[in-house]
């Protein structure tokens, strides 16, 4: 049942019901990113305000319950957040996924998204996890320009 | 249910098959169209070559020389007489199938031949289909694009068989080549190769079958198809992976240029010309897959043995077995034929609001059962169905109805994992 611990309860509850899903205007900037080897993959729109603040992250895409559930995780952590914050979580997170299973996940900085500890261990998988959290580097970098 | 064929037995030739997972689960092993695990022989064929044979083919004056020499040539004698060619010197052996098909499209529009039937250039035409493995596209449109020629293609029914509905239209005087797959590695579905051979000839084209399917699962006769190519991979006859095999008709051969340039495959070499070596050889550049083709002639000596005619009997069983039982899965969708004429035992499916990739991780870490999630190399198909991915279900000679119902259990387990 090894399975199992990479199908946590709550990347399960966020696969059935995705939180910020659909793409809303208006935005800064929009992404569009493909896993090939699976097929998954995403679009992603971002708009920023003052200060840095990260007003919405919208998202429409497809794939595995664990690139889905990362999305919608994502999207609730960039709630009232700031750019710099939700790099910094990236980052962390970033890191868990290329750990091997080596590391467990600062809970402080990750909040919900510690429950992907366990994907790590599936070099097959980190993509999945990563796809939606790339996608969203890559539009605030973008809408920074 | 019983099959009166006696795979329990055969599943003592492989040793993979009585291994652990790791945790203790049993191996399923349901990814045979993706590549067939290997019988003792083979392993020991190989061994037994490398160990005691081995030395390079061809150009080494000495006993090693020809002992290895003997033994790869009578791997070439084997694989004939498998596919009924009418003679040795029509077997080329590649690195896989994809090799072969990319061999055979590399002869057409090529300015080094002039023979008409490989002329290619803008108003031609290269016909394949919406089913078509990677394998079997990308080569053409590199050819397309490299001359000018048109790519078109049959379509796929709803219940996953060639749309012959314009075989008229579709293959006509500008057609040069058609070339299809003999049995789909998604569908399962077995093409009628008579119905599309006979208006190929009608139109002067020329016939290509990638036969990387149906070969492993029933007795395939070149001869008896009369087609004019045919591509096969190793790995998936029980043999290794490094060899593959291109059939062609010896007067094609002949008219077509290398492929690639190297040791053993000329006749004589200046600085600025060669002359090339007759068909098999001219295609054989630089040291073959020696070991690999030892290992395919006795990959190939054990299932004639066996017989195919008894091993596509066995999967047709297990096949009708695995449709009937998946039904009862709910929310679970066969791709392809639900009848079992023309149908070979690879199943693909969906199962509603679950991803294969859920699908493949669950069945193979709680119950060791290994399946193919994805595209198979074949998107175009999947694009066909609007679908983004399949899990598939394939069998071989040493797959037990036991492990249909491991899968269908499995299966019902995911369905409660994201109920
Ligand atoms: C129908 C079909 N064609 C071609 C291939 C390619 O075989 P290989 O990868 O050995 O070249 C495969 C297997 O992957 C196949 O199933």
């Amino acid at each position: 049942m090894i399975a199992e611990s990479m199908y946590q309860e709550l990347i399960l509850e966020h696969y059935k019901h995705p939180q910020g899903r659909g793409l809303r205007d208006p935005y800064d900037a929009e992404v569009h990113h493909v896993n090939p080897t699976c097929g998954d993959e995403i679009t992603m729109r971002v708009k920023l305000g003052d200060g840095g603040k990260v007003e919405d992250v919208s998202y429409d895409g497809q794939g595995c319950s664990i690139s889905q559930a990362a999305a919608s995780v994502l999207y609730e952590l960039t709630e009232g957040s700031t750019v710099d914050e939700t790099l910094a979580v990236v980052e962390e997170f970033t890191r868990l996924m290329q750990s091997r299973g080596q590391i467990e996940g600062d809970e402080e900085v990750l909040g919900d998204a510690v429950a992907f500890a366990g994907v790590s261990k599936y070099p097959a998988r980190v993509k999945c996890a990563l796809l939606a959290w790339m996608a969203y580097k890559d539009a605030v970098m973008r809408s920074s320009k | 249910m019983t099959t009166g064929f006696d795979a329990e037995r055969i599943r003592k030739d492989f040793p993979v098959l009585s291994r652990e997972l790791p945790g203790g689960r049993p191996l399923v092993y349901l990814d045979s169209a993706n590549s067939a695990q290997k019988p003792t022989r083979v392993v020991e064929a190989m061994r037994e070559h490398m160990a005691m044979h081995y030395s390079n083919v061809g150009r080494a004056m000495h006993a090693l020389g020809a002992e290895s020499t003997e033994a790869y040539e009578a791997a070439r004698d084997k694989i004939a007489a498998f596919v009924g060619a009418p003679s040795r010197e029509e077997i080329v052996f590649t690195k896989n199938a994809s090799e072969a098909l990319n061999l055979v499209a590399y002869s057409f529009g090529n300015r080094t031949n002039d023979d008409p039937r490989f002329r290619m250039g803008p108003g031609d035409e290269i016909v394949i289909s919406e089913m078509e493995h990677h394998s079997n596209i990308v080569p053409w449109q590199m050819l397309a694009q490299r001359t000018g020629a048109t790519l078109r293609w049959f379509g796929v029914t709803d219940e996953g068989r060639l749309d012959l509905g314009n075989l008229e239209e579709l293959v006509n005087e500008r057609t040069k080549i058609v070339s299809i797959v003999h049995q789909s590695n998604v569908l399962g579905t077995v093409n009628p190769v008579e119905r599309v051979l006979a208006r190929v000839r009608q139109v002067g084209a020329l016939m290509m079958l990638d036969a990387s399917q149906s070969v492993p699962h029933q007795a395939v006769d070149v001869a008896a198809l009369g087609v004019d190519f045919l591509a096969f991979t190793g790995h998936k006859v029980v043999g290794p992976s490094g060899v593959g095999v291109l059939w062609g008709r010896g007067e094609l051969l002949d008219a077509m240029p290398p492929f690639l340039g190297g040791g053993e495959m000329i006749e004589a070499v200046w600085m600025d010309r060669s002359t090339y070596a007759p068909a098999p050889h001219k295609f054989e550049a630089g040291t073959p897959p020696i070991v690999e083709a030892v290992g395919l002639g006795a990959a190939v000596d054990y299932l004639s043995e066996i017989g195919l005619d008894a091993v596509a009997r066995h999967e047709r069983e297990l096949t009708a077995y695995a449709l009937e039982a998946l039904a009862e899965v709910p929310g679970l969708k066969v791709v392809g034929p639900r009848d079992l004429d023309m149908r070979g035992g690879t199943v693909s499916f969906t199962l509603e609001g679950i991803h294969p990739h859920d699908v493949g991780q669950i069945l193979d870490d709680d119950f060791g059962v290994a399946v193919r999630v994805g595209h198979h190399c074949a998107r175009p198909l999947h694009l066909r169905f609007g679908i983004p991915a399949t899990t598939r279900a394939s069998f071989y000679l040493y797959t037990v109805p036991a492990e249909i119902d491991a899968l269908v259990r499995g299966l019902h387990h995911v369905r409660k994992v994201f109920a």
